[in-house]
């Protein structure tokens, strides 16, 4: 049954791959990476299980948090070409 | 027993909604459509692969590394599509209205939505659209 969660994913990751190749806009592709690696994160966790070594789930742990810090990060480096705050006060530091 | 079936069934729920989540994400026509549905992978794949897992588990460890992913993701989720929402709405992608669909029809154009966004035409209404909206943003269009 984990063989079956584990293909589902592995089906799911590839479309979810064709859509950030496709991608109109930049968002898009944003988003595609986030969902991929969301879907990186159960596949590491299944595999864990199938494979009956639970480490996998330390490093299904740290690739949650770094999937996070890493979307909000292209998003802030997307709208303002760099990562600190911004030159201007324009209220929009906080995307 | 009965709680191999149900974590069986929770498992293979997750497998089921993360398919059907990234075919709504390669499917739907705009940005904000395919939130939804990636937003749906998020919670609902993921909840129920991780109960799933968790019911295989039992009382060790492994039940609270999964609890522990499963609340990150609770609040980490629905921050990052807000964050992208937001994005999207600031870098100028207008979302498909019910109105853009029903003009479309009437003008007989049934073909795909993104050949229909270098027409000339809705070009021009999306953008007077968009100039009224900033106008008043207390109306709702």
């Amino acid at each position: 049954m984990f063989i079956a969660a584990s293909a589902a994913i592995i089906v799911a990751m590839a479309l979810t791959l064709i859509r950030a190749m496709l991608g109109p806009t930049i968002y898009d592709r944003i988003l595609a990476v986030n969902l991929f690696g969301t879907k990186a994160l159960l596949l590491i966790a299944v595999m864990g299980f199938l494979t009956d070594r639970p480490e996998f789930l330390d490093i299904a742990l740290v690739y949650a948090l770094i999937n996070f810090i890493a979307t909000i990060a292209v998003m802030k480096f997307f709208r303002f070409a760099h990562l600190g705050h911004p030159h201007e006060e324009d209220n929009l530091g906080d995307l | 027993m009965a709680i191999d079936i149900l974590s069986w069934i929770l498992i293979v729920i997750g497998g089921v909604f993360s398919i059907i989540s990234a075919v709504g994400i390669l499917r739907l026509p705009d940005i904000y459509t395919r939130m939804h549905a990636a937003g749906m992978g998020d919670t609902l794949a993921l909840g129920a692969l991780c109960v799933g897992m968790m019911l295989q588990a039992g009382w060790t460890i492994v039940t609270i590394k999964l609890a522990l992913i499963l609340l990150f993701m609770f609040f980490a989720s629905p921050t990052t599509t807000h964050a992208l929402a937001r994005a999207a709405i600031a870098g100028g992608v207008e979302p498909i209205l019910d109105e853009d669909r029903r003009e479309d029809r009437r003008l007989g154009d049934r073909s795909n939505r993104r050949e229909n966004s270098d027409n000339k035409e809705s070009e021009n209404r999306r953008n007077k659209r968009g100039i009224d909206r900033r106008h008043n943003p207390g109306e709702s269009s």
